[in-house]
């Protein structure tokens, strides 16, 4: 039978013909179908097509999407295409991932980038480590405690948040850590400025998440006599939990690329250092920005490595997240 | 993930003014419930303390170097910071460079940007939308520093050509006429790389909003006999329209304060360059000004012409914030 080849998103148009005659052996797939399909049948051609100039001006629509998307493709397709093919070559050796800049020089061919990677984890984690607790609470007072001018001051102020520019927020840590206090530019000033830019997004994906709990489950256990809090830590946060491990992925992804706060507050160099409190940092970002105006070959490849490296990393962060967010999103 | 909406729990009083969520009450008073609710709203005071602090660290130490300043904060273009006796700063190239270059970038992006997340939404076949929508979310994710660095790289010398075609068949017209910038440090191209930038963004919200258009909505247009595009016009795009707003509002802050991409492109002018209203000049944003300078921050009154920037800067996007807010608030009392 012909039908059967339709594919899922033609099935709404051949539905009526079917469900009219009378045919057996097909019944039982239609019905599977119109369930299966949420889409809107499209209008009966016994009904007259559309006046031309509109059925024109539908398929200049379409047209036009066609073309937008193939538009906006070229660019990004090309960003990707260009760094994994000029990059590939020095992450497919070893020595790239055990490696440190150490005593190589712009000629020079070799080294790898291991102390940007540890040095770009290192502030990731630490980063994460302070804003995960700040963002989780700010977000539970949000969803389970806020209410009234307090609240709304609060989710105001995670908008303003979530809109100041990296660069702002690491001169305001420049203007505390540096000038006012007179400490040293170190990588937890840095990981302090990128609290600042991680912060709003954990509250807003943890606020979605916390949203999504039904309220059955609170109020099944406030009927047996759990306490708020104890709700809240066993009920409500580990039914969110997947949805909030996601959104400090891809938190994390984001504050990892920053490189505005690094410029200001963390300069780099070519030797492995994981010392936050003291002494410079090298990270992937500053590692491309350190060689990216050399115009020798291996200090190019090395930047267009680096960024592949930072690609991957980002890319792997959104993965997981998305893999915990498949496995473990809240059951209905 | 971020919503685009912003909206919070917080922030829409269900019926009775009791909250969507309940159990408001359900705290005992035990030991228990004081502290963790302390934490909770401890957390949320700390936020509002940390803005708070941005704004008032900023004025604190800009105000000094502003008043210091021997000619007009906001109308000069100088920018001579080096003599603490004598700071000529004014911020009004700057101003000029990243309105502009936002500005062209939000031409592109928006209009680019919600036709792609229609054709995601609406026009892709389903075997396409999901991989463009994973590889749109990808890309929104793929820190600036390689647009910047892909744009000068690779993208410049493919641009080179158009640029002087604009320059040479063009220059008639003031917004294209010769400058001193030969090369693709121009306005125009910071623009353009901008608009790459954010186009992810924007499709990656707006296409979050126009998913969530209720079902009936297009399902009425259809039945009454609209075309697709008339379902869309009539139906999808004025439900999405505030969430579009603020996702374009979101892209524009985004484009405003970008720094590192800017930086890697933009050619600085030399001073005493006369003044052009050319897209083909050059010229530094406030980000990219801070960035260039951050080695040099040594004494307070040169830093605090750089944090005087800076708090124009968070000025800027803090107007920018406001009015998306605003516009969401305005579609919440429609809804009602």
């Amino acid at each position: 039978m012909s039908t059967n080849t339709v594919r899922m998103s033609d099935v709404a148009v051949v539905d009526d013909p079917r469900s009219t005659t009378p045919n057996g052996s097909s019944s039982a797939r239609t019905t599977a179908d119109a369930g299966g399909s949420g889409r809107p049948p499209a209008p009966s051609p016994v009904f007259g097509q559309p006046a031309r100039a509109r059925e024109l001006k539908n398929q200049l629509a379409r047209v036009v999407m066609w073309c937008a998307f193939l538009l906006a493709l070229v660019p990004l397709v090309w960003i990707l295409w260009t760094v994994l093919s000029k990059g590939y070559h020095l992450l497919i050796e070893p020595e790239w991932w055990t490696n440190s800049q150490k005593g190589i020089t712009s000629r020079r061919e070799g080294g790898g980038a291991v102390h940007a990677i540890q040095g770009t984890l290192i502030q990731g984690i630490t980063t994460a480590a302070i804003s995960v607790p700040i963002g989780v609470m700010t977000a539970i007072y949000l969803v389970e405690y806020g209410r009234g001018r307090f609240a709304k001051a609060v989710s105001f102020m995670v908008d303003i948040l979530t809109g100041i520019p990296s660069i702002v927020a690491a001169l305001f840590i420049y203007a505390v850590w540096v000038t006012t206090f007179g400490f040293q530019r170190v990588g937890f000033a840095v990981c302090l400025s990128l609290v600042i830019l991680m912060v709003p997004v954990i509250v807003r994906s943890t606020e979605e998440m916390l949203k999504l709990v039904p309220n059955e489950l609170r109020e099944a256990s406030y009927a047996l006599g759990v306490p708020k809090w104890k709700t809240i830590m066993k009920v409500v946060l580990p039914t969110a939990f997947s949805g909030i491990v996601t959104g400090i992925l891809l938190g994390l992804a984001r504050v990892m690329g920053e490189t505005a706060p690094l410029l200001i507050l963390g300069p780099y160099t070519k030797a492995i250092a994981t010392d936050l409190f003291s002494g410079l940092m090298p990270t992937l970002p500053t590692m491309i920005n350190q060689d990216r105006s050399e115009s020798l070959q291996p200090a190019v490849d090395r930047v267009w490595a680096a960024a592949l490296t930072l690609i991957l990393l980002v890319l792997l962060l959104n993965l997981a997240g998305r893999v915990v967010a498949r496995f473990g999103s809240v059951r209905k | 993930m971020a919503t685009v909406t912003g909206v919070s729990v917080a922030d829409t009083p269900g019926p009775d003014d009791r909250s969507p969520l309940q159990g408001d009450r359900a705290g005992t008073g035990r030991l228990g419930d004081r502290i963790f609710g302390g934490l909770a709203k401890g957390s949320g005071a700390l936020i509002i303390a940390l803005v708070t602090l941005i704004g008032l660290f900023l004025l604190w130490q800009a105000i000094p170097a502003i008043a210091d300043d021997k000619v007009n904060f906001l109308f000069s273009r100088e920018w001579d910071v080096n003599n603490a006796d004598n700071l000529r700063f004014g911020i009004v190239e700057m101003l000029w460079t990243t309105v502009v270059a936002s500005t062209i970038a939000m031409l592109i992006a928006v209009p680019v940007g919600v036709c792609v997340a229609l054709f995601i939404t609406q026009y892709a076949p389903r075997w396409l939308s999901r991989p463009a929508a994973s590889l749109v979310d990808l890309l929104a994710a793929v820190p600036s520093i390689i647009y910047g660095f892909w744009g000068i790289k690779t993208f410049g010398p493919v641009y080179q050509p158009f640029q002087d075609f604009l320059r040479d068949k063009l220059g008639w017209f003031p917004l294209f006429s010769k400058t001193t910038v030969g090369g693709t440090g121009t306005i125009l191209f910071i623009g353009i790389v901008l608009a790459i930038m954010i186009l992810p963004i924007v499709t990656a919200l707006s296409r979050e909003v126009f998913a969530q258009t209720p079902v009936a909505h297009k399902e009425g247009a259809l039945a009454l006999g609209a075309t697709k595009w008339e379902m869309i016009r009539t139906a999808v795009l004025p439900f999405g329209k505030p969430g579009v707003i603020s996702a374009a509002m979101l892209a524009l802050g985004r484009a405003l304060g970008e720094t590192i991409a800017v930086t890697i492109i933009v050619s600085a002018l030399a001073p005493g360059t006369p003044w052009s209203w050319s897209l083909l000049n050059g010229g530094e944003t406030f980000a990219s000004r801070i960035a260039n300078n951050a080695a040099e921050f040594d004494s307070p009154s040169k830093t605090g012409a750089f944090i005087a920037a800076g708090l124009v800067l968070f000025i800027l996007t803090f107007v920018v914030n406001a009015i998306a807010r605003i516009v969401i608030e305005r579609r919440k009392a429609f809804a009602e």
